[in-house]
């Protein structure tokens, strides 16, 4: 077997990724199909690094997880202030800005 | 050993049999929970799948050489980043499951079409590249993995690595802001509260909320000796949510038609008065 299969892994699972962040209406679980991007990313990231035989990329998937840290924290607490003040958690609810 | 590392430095074509064995056992039940997290209703479930996901990810990391970042994406994702969002689920309320109804009409054939061309789109692009051989981390890693990242990390990338730091305090700092609230009225002494409760309606405690003997629960209002809810026995913010479970009159009902089959097995002819009104509630 080749490597390039976690390749392939990582390109299926960023699509389904992605194809959550547009189906699903949750703010939770939009956030979660981010996460799964995200991870898909990091294998791609490890995967290059095996590839290449050096340790960048490892590193850059590294910073990476403390971006993703970092966004997972602030993006929560959005969501728990967004629905103390809307009581839901549907993105559809979040409409003020419409016309 | 030196020979071993040499050989694993030399571009091979393929690994070996075992891992093309987990890659695919694995990869098929990281793909499933991929797309459990995408189409569980109920967002618990969504996020017991992503964990899933994660940990196999973590092992594809440790098959990859990348020990570190295997051991990291068990212990910051699934220990830290999936547990916070369990949370955040616990407090925004696992009961909501999303609604199937469309609100943009013909969203979600669009959006999995966009899906299947983007992934056709990576997928070519992989496949256009030509990576026929790999390197390998044998020599990257000779040295030990963590040794290796630390030394990239503390010389290379040290400034990505401060601005990280710097980041994560911002992020920790800006999650306190955006979760705290201000209070707008002053909170009440402890005597204001006692004489707020002498003075008021309730001098003894509230009555206790559940019905004894067929429902046992806080969201269940007492019921008073005619039979009807008490609805200051259940919580204060259980009242304002509307999340009161009223069972009286089903409680009555069920309790009306057990005593209907009671006399019917013990064949007793009733021809007391409540007699029609008794058969109509044990057909429903």
């Amino acid at each position: 077997m080749n490597p390039v299969n976690y390749l392939y892994l990582a390109a299926l699972l960023f699509t389904i990724g992605a194809t959550g962040v547009l189906i699903r209406r949750n703010a939770i679980v939009v956030f979660m199909c981010v996460e799964l991007m995200l991870n898909a990313c990091n294998l791609a990231f490890v995967t290059f690094s095996r590839m290449h035989g050096n340790l960048d990329g490892q590193v850059i998937a590294f910073f990476t997880m403390v971006v993703a840290a970092a966004e997972v924290v602030v993006g929560l607490a959005i969501i728990v202030s967004l629905f103390r003040s809307r009581h839901s958690a549907s993105v559809d609810d979040a409409s003020l800005m419409k016309l | 050993m030196s020979a071993q590392l040499a050989a694993a430095a030399t571009l091979s074509a393929g690994t070996s049999t075992g891992e093309a064995f987990q890659f695919w056992v694995l990869g098929t039940v990281a793909v499933a929970g991929a797309l459990c997290t995408v189409f569980m209703r109920r967002a618990v479930h969504s996020a017991l799948c992503l964990a899933g996901t994660m940990i196999i990810l973590a092992v594809f990391y440790l098959a990859n050489g990348a020990y570190f970042l295997g051991v990291v994406q068990i212990v910051v994702y699934t220990g830290a980043i999936m547990m916070l969002f369990l949370f955040v689920v616990m407090l925004v309320g696992v009961t909501a499951a999303d609604s199937l109804k469309e609100t943009i009409k013909g969203q979600r054939w669009l959006a999995l079409l966009c899906g299947l061309g983007f992934g056709i789109l990576l997928a070519a692009g992989v496949g256009n590249a030509s990576l026929k051989e790999f390197t390998g981390l044998g020599q990257a890693n000779a040295n030990g993995n963590v040794e290796g990242l630390a030394a990239l990390i503390f010389t290379k990338y040290v400034f990505a690595f401060e601005i990280t730091g710097a980041l994560l305090i911002t992020a920790a700092v800006g999650a306190m802001v955006l979760t705290h609230r201000e209070r707008t009225e002053r909170a009440k002494t402890q005597r204001e509260m006692s004489e707020e409760r002498v003075r008021g309606k309730h001098l003894p405690p509230l009555p206790a909320p559940g019905v004894y003997a067929r429902h046992n629960a806080v969201d269940v209002a007492g019921l008073l000796p005619d039979g009807t809810p008490a609805e200051l026995s259940v919580m204060q913010t259980l009242r304002q949510r509307g999340q009161i479970r009223d069972v009286s009159a089903e409680a009555i009902s069920d309790l009306k038609a057990l005593e209907q089959r009671a006399e019917d097995r013990l064949e007793r002819t009733n021809s007391g008065p409540g007699k029609g009104s008794n058969r109509g509630e044990a057909s429903k």
